[in-house]
């Protein structure tokens, strides 16, 4: 089966509803996630879009599976680097879990190409991102380095 | 601005613990040069026992540096570096990581390795 796949998780002591909200509105996603902010409706089948803070849509779906507090199932594609657009619609999934007082958060990406480049690129970007999501959430900073010039994950 | 990260020292030392062993790093390259792994496809072409193996990767699992997902009746495996990130975080500033980046590049030329 020709696939690329990632599964990370990281632990952050913080509640579920905390965590949803900074995953899902903009003015928290923009602190953490380097000026990146997302844009949905955040329902199955709405529109989903991720926008570097000049505007341009550095990626675009739509919502696959939503259940508030507990996943979140995005149809995810690459849009400015005609290589990564090539290979299609990734599928990214976010599983919020309560252990104890840390809060399990399981990032799953994966596309159905082998060998392919926009896993090897988001594969970088999201132990930075989620490592800039635990450090705001649980102590009001994100991490400080990247700000000047946005990383697309 | 602060780069503050807190890792509670519980899971730092079962990060470095579960470093430790050769045969757990091992495991941890295997998962990187393939990862998704079931149990019995860790097993093959190691001079292990499956009980051993199944102790380490638990061992990995508890330290967070390996994360399953079970698919159907199949348990997968990955590598997390979530862990492993945190740490350099931890202790390699900001300032610092751009010069690190270079040196492990230019090491990684040198030696001819084409390093995802």
């Amino acid at each position: 089966m020709a696939k690329s796949e990632f599964v990370y998780v990281t632990y952050i002591r913080t509640t579920p509803e905390k965590l949803w909200r900074a995953l899902t509105e903009p003015e928290f996603q923009r602190q953490f996630w380097y000026g990146i902010t997302q844009e949905s409706d955040w329902k199955p089948g709405a529109s989903w879009c991720m926008k570097f803070s000049d505007g341009r849509i550095a990626d675009a779906g739509e919502v696959v599976e939503i259940e508030p507090l507990r996943r979140l199932v995005l149809k995810w594609r690459h849009e400015l680097r005609p290589e990564l657009k090539a290979e299609g619609y990734s599928r990214m999934t976010y599983e919020l879990e309560q252990k104890g007082e840390e809060v399990k958060l399981t990032v799953q990406h994966e596309i159905d190409v082998a060998e392919s480049k926009f896993i090897g690129a988001v594969s970088g970007g999201w132990p930075m991102i989620l490592s800039s999501l635990k450090s705001f959430l649980e102590t009001g900073e994100p991490l400080g380095q990247m700000d000047r010039n946005p990383k697309k994950i | 601005m602060l780069l503050i990260i807190t890792i509670m020292p519980a899971d730092v030392d079962k990060v470095f613990k579960a470093l430790a062993a050769p045969e757990r790093r091992l495991l941890l390259d295997r998962l990187r040069a393939n990862n998704g792994q079931t149990l019995s496809q860790l097993c093959q072409h190691l001079d292990m026992t499956r009980q051993a193996v199944t102790r380490h990767l638990n061992l990995l699992e508890e330290a967070s540096l390996v994360a399953t997902i079970w698919q159907g009746r199949e348990k997968l495996h990955y590598l997390n570096p979530m862990p492993i990130h945190e740490i350099a975080e931890r202790w390699i500033g900001k300032y610092e990581r751009g010069r690190l980046r270079a040196l492990a590049e230019l090491r990684s030329k040198l030696e001819g390795e084409i390093d995802g």
